[in-house]
């Protein structure tokens, strides 16, 4: 969204973040690109509190099935992907970022000498995500790598047991045997504890710009443009680059606080948004909000790979535990729905929201199984207005503007109205 | 029907079609101060839940039974009707008799449902595990070991009902017990399936996760011996292999229909939980170690487990010779994420030992099968007379 295209002159979307952020993620394309030529050991993972430090410090180079996914997505090529999957036999029902990935696959742009390499390994970080474990069988079926299943129990009690710490940090502890192995590189604690200050100053300064968003108006879209911060925490995070990047994204955003410069021209109501984008309609569907002048100022999507604002930061003194702690504890997938309703009404309160949106997807059940009775909790027992509308981040067939643009123009014109009249502005 | 099956068939069918809510009070009526705990008739720890003196039950879902009219609003179109309908029979107290429910990781909508359970009825035992997807990590037997523990201590905490060692023991050896009864069933099917009807078998299984096993081994006799003494002649059937229906369970005419069209299915993964380990279990030691080991190692192949040791494909190729199938028939039933997913590797690795194989997919609120039945025939008429 360009500011053109608000009908505003005082700022570009575009700003210093969005630009460094293109160039680290796409400066870590290339390496990707280049791994199969550099004959560099690399493994896939997933983004749900990802142990991404283990793979720097073992000198394997990660690989993010979710975020080729996505790019697809949002380049709007992912449909024929989708497709091709459901040719072999894939399920209209099934999750279609899995289907994007291993449609890359049969399409021929995933595999040796193609533009996305087979992993070396396949590192399935179980992170709540039951899909995660099915998507990771299929890729590593259809690449032949090995496959390492890196299980972490669910958040099921206040805090992770003993035993569920014992039982992750051992699987680490396996899973640095293996990625020795293939990388032919021993492991340096030093180093691990490195990367993890680097981790530390990136998680910090990605919580710092999400506080910032409680100014009013809110520097940048919790929402739609985190995803120029999602990259570096989640696939970059444990590089000196990403720790830098945050640094500069805080003064970006402090000074544009400070000048009260929001991403809108206005900034007329503030919402919490739940649930992944539709990817490939990412422009659209903001404009469906910015048009109401509606900035979220939270999102819980921006904390699949972690939950920095609430303070947890990965220590170096304690680099197994707290990489353990972290993917046990601190991210939302790990976490249960119920639990979700709590942090998003932290949202609500702390960074005084106007209104809740659930964008429910039909590919990821782990976020929207249940969202209707997230939508009765903030409704009927809350008092929260909160909109559920319905799409896909991934399959463009489940997105109906038309459908969209009428339910949120019908929520914020009432939202509106209910404005105005606690305003006494209405007679 | 004989008048000796239509007996034998009886008080299951009557345990069969009870509310959920009504089988547990009935059996609750005959053991006063008991408790019934239900789950998904996947993997459970039936055995902890029997030591605890209560009744493990399998949560099936309210099947054509119970009309939406809460649950919608709270899961979307696009979620398994066994999720919803299980909530929906919450919201219409049809559960009411039931103490608490144990749900696991079998799938994210599984997992998210346990929790807006809880929400919606605070009063009720609700418990999430944890059951590990890494078969090979040298300390996941003892962390399931200690989910296990853990399971027992809030039944301990929350009904005054201890699980001792020695109480594990002896419930560990009489499910060892059922287990091998319903063995030696799919054995008598495999050998003779005119003998048993899947139907049939159908009724006396769904009626084995409503009733306490030691009830359920007089059962299960009595429908082997029952069985066993058949004389009905083989049809010109073919054999198959029914995959993809192991939580939400298959409308009982759709598996009459598959009867009807030419099949005898000799193998399934029907109530898998019932009969989730392939041998006994051991009784000596610390059982909840022995539960933990048999689980990772002695588990039937299913598609709510990752078992890192070998290729989804191969535990049903491995069903189907040892089944002697002629060929597999997958139930799938809509919206569920792991059959749909695994149905793709499985279907791969049939078509490489070339294997026959039939796709159909159900709902539980699946009424009509004129559609189906067709396609069954014509899929049995290409192979009979292939």
């Amino acid at each position: 969204m360009t500011a053109e295209s608000t009908g505003t002159k005082d700022r570009k979307y575009e700003g210093g973040v969005h630009e460094k952020s293109r160039e680290l993620m796409s400066a870590w394309m290339g390496e990707v690109g280049r791994a199969e030529a550099e004959h560099r050991a690399t493994a896939a993972l997933m983004i749900s509190g990802n142990c991404v430090e283990l793979l720097r410090a073992c000198h394997v180079l990660p690989l993010f099935p979710e975020v080729t996914a996505l790019q697809a997505a949002i380049r709007h090529k992912s449909l024929p992907l989708i497709q091709r999957a459901e040719q072999a036999g894939y399920s209209s029902d099934n999750c279609a970022y899995v289907k994007a990935d291993i449609g890359l696959y049969l399409d021929g742009g995933m595999g040796p000498g193609k533009p996305i390499p087979f992993p070396t390994v396949t590192v399935c970080n179980y992170v709540g995500c039951n899909v995660y474990v099915k998507w990771f069988e299929h890729l590593a079926d259809v690449s032949g790598s090995k496959l390492f299943m890196l299980d972490v129990p669910f958040l099921r009690t206040t805090e992770p047991s003993e035993a569920d710490v014992r039982y992750v940090v051992k699987q680490i502890e396996e899973l640095i045997a293996l990625l020795e192995c293939v990388s032919g590189h021993k492991m340096d604690i030093d180093e691990l504890r490195e990367i993890l200050a680097h981790s530390a100053r990136a998680e910090d300064g990605y919580a710092r710009c999400k506080h910032l968003c409680k100014r009013t108006p809110a520097p940048f879209d919790a929402y739609f443009d985190a995803i120029n911060m999602m990259g570096p925490i989640n696939v970059l995070r444990g590089t000196r680059e990403a720790a830098e990047f945050f640094d500069d994204a805080v003064r970006e955003f402090e000074d544009l606080a400070t000048r009260g410069v929001g991403p809108l021209p206005e900034e007329r109501f503030r919402t919490v948004v739940e649930g992944p984008p539709p990817y490939p309609y990412y422009k659209s569907f903001r404009n469906l909000f910015a048009k109401w002048g509606a900035v979220a100022v939270q999102s819980t999507y921006s904390t699949v790979g972690g939950i920095w604002e609430w303070g947890f930061r990965h220590d170096p003194r304690r680099p197994l535990e707290s990489i353990a702690e972290q993917m046990l504890r601190e991210n939302l997938t790990n976490r249960s729905i119920v639990a979700r309703y709590q942090q998003i009404k932290r949202y609500v309160e702390e960074w005084n929201a106007d209104a809740l949106v659930i964008h429910s997807v039909k590919s990821c059940r782990l976020f929207s199984a249940g969202q209707g009775d997230m939508r009765e909790y903030f409704t009927k027992e809350l008092g929260v207005p909160t909109l559920l509308v319905e799409s896909d981040l991934e399959d463009p067939r489940y997105y109906s503007e038309a459908q969209l643009k009428n339910r949120i123009d019908a929520f914020f014109e009432s939202l509106e109205h209910k404005k105005l009249v606690a305003s006494g502005g209405h007679r | 029907m004989t008048t000796e099956t239509a007996a034998l068939l009886e008080p299951r069918r009557e345990v069969g079609v009870l509310s959920l809510g009504d089988a547990a009070l009935r059996w609750k009526a005959e053991h006063p101060g008991g408790r019934a705990i239900a789950c998904y008739p996947v993997y459970a720890p039936t055995e902890v839940i029997h030591a605890a003196g209560m009744l493990p039950m399998a949560l099936l879902g309210g099947g054509t039974t119970v009309e939406l009219t809460h649950a919608d609003a709270r899961f979307q179109s696009f979620v398994c009707s066994i999720a919803k309908s299980s909530l929906e029979l919450g919201f219409q107290d049809l559960v009411r008799g039931v103490d608490g429910f144990v749900f696991s990781n079998i799938c994210d909508v599984a997992r998210n449902l346990s929790s807006v359970w809880a929400r919606n009825f605070s009063d009720t035992f609700v418990e999430y595990l944890h059951l590990p997807q890494n078969s090979t990590s040298s300390e996941s037997s003892q962390y399931l070991a200690s989910e296990l523990r853990r399971l027992a201590s809030r039944f301990a905490e929350a009904f005054g009902a201890p699980v001792t060692d020695d109480a594990l023991r002896r419930s560990i050896a009489t499910w060892n017990a059922v287990r091998a009864r319903i063995r030696a069933l799919y054995a008598l099917r495999i050998d003779s399936p005119e003998k048993l009807p899947i139907t049939e078998f159908f009724v006396a299984l769904r009626a084995a996760t409503r009733t306490a096993p030691e009830e359920s081994l007089l059962r299960l006799d009595a429908l082997l011996d029952t069985a066993s003494r058949r004389t009905e002649r083989p049809r010109d059937r073919i054999r198959v292999v029914i995959e993809g229906a192991f939580c939400e369970q298959p409308p009982p005419g759709l598996l009459e229909i598959l009867e009807e069209s030419g099949c005898y299915v000799v193998e399934d993964d029907l109530f898998l939980g019932w009969r989730w380990f392939t041998d006994d279990v051991s009784t000596d030691g610390d059982p909840f170690e022995r539960l933990a080991v048999a689980y990772l190692d002695r588990g039937v192949a299913s598609s709510t487990r990752h078992e890192g040791r070998q290729h989804r494909s191969l535990g049903v190729i491995e069903k189907v010779r040892r089944a002697r199938a002629d060929a597999v028939v997958f139930l799938l039933p809509k919206f569920c994420e792991p059959a749909l997913f695994d149905y793709v590797l499985i279907k791969q690795g049939l078509e490489r030992e070339h294997v026959p194989q039939l796709v159909v997919e159900f709902e539980e609120k699946m009424w009509t099968f004129e559609r189906t039945r067709n396609e069954i025939e014509t899929f049995v008429e290409s192979m009979l007379f292939d």
